[in-house]
């Protein structure tokens, strides 16, 4: 069998890629070994309900014809209607620290003028910083340009904020919705995630991510892209250091010199024999952050509790930690969601809370099946009753509860310990050390849904489409 | 294709890479970026779609031939000779 590009992986990146790659003619195959598209931002059935992976919404909402956008162009660019979506746009969001023996909540909206007027009611000195980093922060289109040394994120919040406890509030937001590093994110990484989230923001497609996901497979079908499902990538055939093809789970060879890859760098990595990786090819390492999520299914809406907020990231001190916790699960922070208050098209058939703490993979993965379920109830129920101290309480009204953790996120999507904002070593070219093998999605250095379409899309211009045109 | 017809090409290419902007009034000899707003992301795009609705491949060292209607024109002549004009469909 023979196909002119290989797409590892049916996450947001491979599809947008193979879609991109169907529309110009290329023969593609996509494979997945899952049974179902979508990789880390899927779905699945649980009891008669269904429920999203991933992270609760889009990020970088705009509203159509502003072409500027990413959200926009990329959706031109895979021929999707904006309109099909039919995105509802969140309420607003809030920030949640205790600082000084009080709750300090900031509250953004989509577009930055609800987080002015609130670092103005808070913060007042420091409204002019954050007008100033706003106008520091380098377009989407020079952010790739950035050097790998450019300031991280803290640097950067320093350099334009003074006050500790706003810097490390802006952070918050930005770390669990896209920090592939401990401690601190990259100043690219940064600089995206805060024009994503605070100067464009969040939305929801109405019926969830299925609705993005059903458009583009419609899409990759009507382009004439094959997408395979239950059959991934066994392994990738090498010879003098570029691919040559693969060999699929189900044993069959696959000859194909163009291979581009959403299963994460150290990932894609493995799936070349050790005596064919050439001396450079180091592996690069696997993240260290990983999830544990709760989605509560509720008797009432959350909104009849209290709970007007889209979004609710908390934290129990002046100081964010994002790192990989000491223990099961680290409850200080988190991230609640309750995707009844985006406006929609389509209002949710019930109330559901999703919230999302840092976990430690090893300790998941270790357990034994018994203990695990036990212990994914228990890290739960700490972790709502921590999120109860800044939202309203919403376990007394819970009717049914499914619990995720990294050894869940690891076996249906393939990232080693769930690390689902990847290796904090990224390749923002896409390159490997392997010709004809490049890397897009998450490890290629883009994160989020949105982020993952461009760099599909992106990495298929470059590396597949444009790069052959100049050859000949 | 007519010269005619290549400047309506690259407009209707143009129309649905920035459908907001006013298209009737550009001018041959002045560089597109300074008439309507196109980044170089937009630009590639352009690129795309020109090889997606004609076949034609522009290579990168070309792309400065691209920044004028009349450059278009120019250099798209004698890569369209005997082609006809692609409607645009569904992006």
């Amino acid at each position: 069998m023979r196909c002119d590009v290989l797409v590892i992986g049916a996450g947001m990146s491979g599809l947008a890629a193979a879609i991109r790659l169907a529309q110009f003619g290329r023969s593609v195959l996509l494979a997945e070994r899952h049974t179902l598209w979508g990789g880390l931002n899927s779905f699945y059935k649980l009891a008669g309900r269904r429920f999203d992976t991933g992270l609760h919404a889009l990020t970088n909402y705009a509203a159509p014809g502003s072409r500027r956008s990413p959200l926009v162009r990329v959706l031109r660019q895979l021929g999707i209607d904006q309109g099909e979506l039919r995105l509802g746009e969140q309420g607003h969001s809030e920030i949640a620290f205790r600082a000084g023996g009080e709750t300090v909540r900031l509250r953004f909206a989509n577009g930055p003028e609800l987080l002015r007027s609130e670092v103005a009611r808070l913060f007042p000195s420091e409204l002019a910083g954050l007008d100033a980093l706003i106008a520091a922060l380098p377009p989407y289109s020079a952010v790739d340009r950035l050097s790998q040394d450019a300031p991280s994120a803290r640097a950067i919040l320093e350099r334009h904020l003074r006050e500790p406890l706003l810097r490390e509030m802006l952070l918050e937001p930005l770390a669990f919705y896209g920090g592939s590093r401990e401690g601190d994110l990259d100043g690219c990484d940064f600089a995206v995630l805060f024009r994503s989230i605070y100067l464009e923001g969040f939305a929801r497609p109405a019926g969830g991510i299925k609705t993005l996901l059903d458009l583009l497979v419609r899409r990759l079908r009507a382009a004439g892209g094959e997408l395979r499902t239950g059959c991934g990538v066994r392994r990738l055939r090498v010879e003098a250091g570029a691919v040559r093809g693969a060999v699929l789970d189900d044993g069959r060879e696959l000859e194909c010199d163009l291979v581009l890859s959403c299963a994460g760098a150290p990932e894609t990595l493995r799936l070349v024999d050790p005596a064919e990786r050439p001396a450079s090819a180091s592996l690069a390492r696997v993240g260290a952050l990983s999830f544990l999520e709760s989605i509560s299914v509720l008797d009432r809406e959350p909104a009849a509790l209290g709970l007007d907020a889209t979004m609710t990231f908390f934290n129990d001190s002046p100081r964010f930690e994002y790192a990989r916790p000491r223990e099961a699960v680290d409850t200080r922070s988190g991230v609640v969601c309750a995707p009844n208050n985006y406006a929609s098209a389509e209002p949710l058939p019930e109330g559901l809370v999703r919230l999302t703490v840092l976990a430690d993979p090893a300790r998941w993965k270790a357990l034994p099946e018994e203990a695990y379920r036990a212990e994914k109830e228990t890290a739960a129920d700490r972790a709502l009753a921590s999120a109860a101290r800044f939202i309203p309480d919403i376990r007394p009204h819970t009717v049914f509860r499914d619990v995720f953790t990294p050894r869940t996120i690891e076996q249906f999507t393939g990232r080693i310990d769930g690390a689902v904002y990847g290796s904090p070593d990224k390749s923002r070219d896409g390159r490997t050390a392997l010709a004809g093998l490049y890397l897009i999605g998450t490890d290629q250095g883009l994160v989020g849904v949105v982020g993952a379409l461009v760099s599909g899309v992106a990495m298929a211009d470059r590396h597949a489409l444009l790069a052959r045109s100049e050859a000949r | 294709m007519s010269r005619e017809e290549i400047v309506t090409a690259v407009k209707d290419i143009i129309a649905s890479i920035a459908p907001d902007e006013d298209l009737s009034e550009l001018a041959l000899d002045v560089k597109l970026r300074e008439q309507i707003e196109l980044d170089s992301m937009d630009f590639l795009d352009i690129v795309m779609e020109l090889r997606k609705r004609y076949g034609v491949q522009v290579p990168e060292a070309d792309y400065p031939r691209l920044a004028t209607l009349a450059g278009c024109v120019e250099y798209l002549e004698p890569k369209l000779a005997g082609r006809e004009p692609q409607p645009a469909g569904r992006l």
